[in-house]
């Protein structure tokens, strides 16, 4: 099943690589990763997902928290949270065919960010499954070109981001050699 | 007060307690050499990068404190490689300083450029690169850090040349690392403890299984009272080896794939494993589908990556090995288990009759006679044994008997050949006092034999003993086991290793009988400098038992009733 992960990481040269190389090494399935700033400006956070079964799954975050630039790892798969694809994708639309694409794009709520002679250009953000579902009915029309980012994730609630707060003023106050996590920031259980 | 990087280098380390580094010079850590005169810290040049890292980390593991090994960018950086490896694959706390270009021209394919962290992502515990000299002090202070605590393991630090010649300002105040997602010091809930000891208490067949934790932890006393107070057998693992001593009544001795039949057996048929500080590698456990099918497991391990990596447990606990037993030490009930005890003795009598020590003497030399009769003439002093890999390191395993831990080093988990004779300098040169003997098969010491020029240079005194059978032996046994017998690529030629080591100006002797073993290592013990021996043994001879790759841990190829040990005997 696929597992997602949010991980914060140093905002350090150098880490993407050590983590993408821990799923290379340890053949984990990388479904998607995506990497970004943060609210801190010395963490990074990416969003991963792997296809795993929940013994992997939990293999995914011991190793992950071995990465010395890792300040934590949250599995949000099942739990309450906010997942969000952006997708821009570039559809043949001849003038006879733009109407019925404009009135897909509606009901989808995307927008159309470029228009041309013979193709609109579409964005769209939404869960997973919102993005599949409009590639799904485009495709009948021609779609010409398409990128999407992965997904990116937000636990609902107030609680995570108590922790995070906390992982990232241990990175501030740079005392983390003597920080232990709070047992809530690990779940990993046997 | 303004500083270059390598000087600052040079004072951290001293900081942190370095008084021996082990390295070879080249033109991007040329700086930092040059810097060497303003410290006290003493340059020991290899003859091979990766002799330096092993040399490091042989006094890592003889002493306990991080190993530090120094190398030029480029081709020096990468000779260190299979060093690194094998420091991490048996937690070894290395350090590794290799020069690396100058900033600007990183990235640009330079003269002797490779990028080493790149190489070295997968095999090292952390990496660093330092492009400013005012990098430098909190990264030594962090590589320190990281490879000493929590699992220990290889960090290597890639300092530009620009690095090591520019200047900052530098207090020489010690530098506290700033690792804020680095969690070396977990421990296990209480409700953990409990589910342990719930398990210890209703087991009537339990086996502790312990490994190079107990060592790396310190936890020899522990682990001996945790078995003695619960009346539970321990068998070790091959890094394992020392950390309980092998007279113990509740010692059983190596397990695994040449591991004692008797363990083996217990094991199967135990209905608790207690593992402490090991990680259920493959040639400890046979095949998982049929390993240990009747017994739960509790696992004690400082990394929590290896919990359920190859063997699913019942019970996890969490940290530091000493710091787990002291908690379950007062909670542990005393129980007897007389059958289970009685039961596991009974094993122990079919191997005795198939003991090669039983044999009487055919004329032929033993690799098993020399290793025994180098245990006893050398049990009573402060010895330590290195070894390479291979049949001899599992003859060692089997027939010295280590009693205490650092005693035996060895290469485990990387298996590399060509690991004992540096390891042994490094081990010397941390442990001054002990007398030090690398016991190296023909193929392991032709591959860092160069390194005799070093130890002679280093006036240190190892003694070397060669367990020559003209074969790549454990290939050439797996070739008679699984592949037919066909020799291929395993007869070895040698040179005359006692002409080669008069060379180096190192005293050798051959040794082609059982009766010369015990006045030779007796000669090695009087001679004041080094000295090599020329075990010139049986060429055919196996290591028994054996499970074969993917075999059950007991269904084992065992050493033929009566013994027959050669073709020609057979």
């Amino acid at each position: 099943m696929l597992n997602t992960f949010v991980v914060h990481v140093e905002n350090k040269p150098g880490v993407l690589t050590r983590v993408a190389s821990l799923f290379r090494r340890r053949a984990f399935n990388i479904d998607s990763l995506t990497v970004g700033r943060t609210e801190k400006p010395e963490v990074s956070r990416m969003t991963i997902v792997v296809d795993a079964d929940r013994d992997q799954a939990l293999r995914v975050e011991a190793n992950l928290y071995k990465l010395v630039n890792v300040l934590l790892v949250e599995n949000i798969t099942g739990k309450p949270a906010i997942c969000r694809d952006l997708a821009i994708i570039k559809v043949s639309a001849p003038h006879n065919e733009r109407s019925p694409i404009l009135e897909i794009i509606n009901v989808f709520r995307a927008r159309v960010v470029d228009f041309a002679l013979d193709s609109l250009t579409i964005e769209i953000t939404g869960g997973e499954e919102k993005v599949d579902r409009l590639i799904e009915v485009l495709r009948p029309y021609g779609i010409l070109e398409m990128v999407r980012t992965g997904i990116v994730a937000m636990r609902r609630g107030t609680k995570v981001e108590e922790d995070s707060a906390a992982a990232a003023a241990a990175a501030a106050s740079g005392n983390g050699a003597a920080t232990v996590a709070s047992d809530d920031s690990v779940s990993y259980s046997v | 007060m303004m500083k270059t990087g390598a000087q600052i280098l040079w004072e951290c380390l001293e900081q942190q307690g370095v008084t021996t580094v082990f390295g070879y010079p080249g033109g991007a850590i040329l700086p930092a050499y040059d810097a060497l005169k303003y410290s006290n810290i003493h340059h020991v040049l290899v003859r091979h990068e990766q002799g330096a890292t092993h040399m490091a980390d042989g006094y890592a593991r003889a002493s306990g404190r991080v190993g530090v090994a120094v190398a030029t960018s480029g081709p020096g950086a990468t000779n260190m490689v299979t060093g690194i490896a094998t420091a991490m694959l048996d937690s070894s706390p290395i350090v590794c300083i290799t020069g690396q270009v100058g900033s600007k021209l990183i990235g640009s394919d330079a003269f002797q450029e490779t990028d080493i962290t790149g190489v070295t992502l997968p095999i090292t515990k952390h990496n660093y690169l330092v492009t400013h000299a005012d990098q430098v002090a909190q990264t030594i202070s962090e590589a320190f850090y990281v490879a000493s605590s929590g699992r220990p393991g290889p960090v290597l630090v890639d300092i530009t040349k620009d690095a090591q010649q520019s200047t900052c300002d530098f207090d020489g105040k010690p530098v506290t690392p700033q690792l804020p997602g680095y969690r070396p010091d977990l421990s296990p809930t209480p409700g953990e403890y409990k589910q342990a000891l719930e398990l210890i208490h209703s087991s009537k067949r339990p086996v502790i299984l312990a490994g190079h934790g107990i060592i790396l932890s310190g936890a020899m006393d522990e682990v001996r009272a945790f078995a003695e107070k619960a009346n539970i057998p321990v068998g070790l693992t091959l890094l394992g080896l020392g950390g309980f001593p092998a007279s113990h009544p509740l010692s059983l001795g190596m397990m695994g794939m040449h591991g004692e039949a008797w363990l083996n057996t217990t094991i199967q048929e135990a209905d608790l494993l207690i593992a402490f500080g090991m990680r259920f590698d493959d040639r400890v456990t046979g095949n998982l589908k049929t390993y240990a099918p009747n017994a739960k497991k509790i696992h004690i391990e400082i990394d929590r990556a290896e919990i359920n990596k190859n063997v699913k447990v019942d019970v996890a606990l969490v940290g530091d090995l000493k710091a787990v037993l002291r908690e379950l030490l007062p909670k542990l009930k005393t129980q007897e288990r007389h059958e289970w005890l009685t039961y596991i003795d009974r094993l122990k009598g079919d191997v005795a009759v198939r003991d090669i020590q039983g044999l009487t003497d055919n004329g032929h030399l033993y690799a098993a006679h020399v290793i025994n009769d180098l245990w006893h003439e050398t049990r009573n002093r402060d010895t330590i044994v290195v070894t390479d890999v291979g049949q001899h390191q599992m003859w060692e395993a089997q027939y010295y008997k280590h009693e205490k831990p650092r005693t035996l080093i060895t290469s485990g988990g990387l298996g590399t050949m060509g690991f004992a004779l540096p390891a042994a300098i490094g081990v010397k040169a941390a442990r001054p006092e002990a007398d030090v003997w690398a016991v190296v098969g023909d193929g392991g010491f032709q591959m860092t034999m160069a390194e005799l020029a070093t130890m002679v240079q280093e006036n240190l005194k190892v003694n070397i003993a060669i367990i020559n059978n003209g074969y790549l032996g454990m290939v050439r046994q797996w070739q008679e086991f699984f592949y037919d017998r066909n020799y291929e690529a395993t007869p070895l030629l040698s040179p005359n290793f006692v002409k080669l080591a008069d060379a180096f100006g190192i005293r050798a002797v051959a040794v082609t009988q059982r009766s010369q073993v015990v006045p030779t290592v007796e000669m090695a013990h009087k001679h004041k400098g080094p000295m090599l021996i020329d075990f010139q043994v049986e060429q055919e001879d196996s290591v028994y038992p054996m499970v074969a790759a993917g075999a059950a841990l007991h269904e084992m190829i065992r050493r033929p009733n009566p013994i027959v040990e050669t073709a020609t005997d057979a």
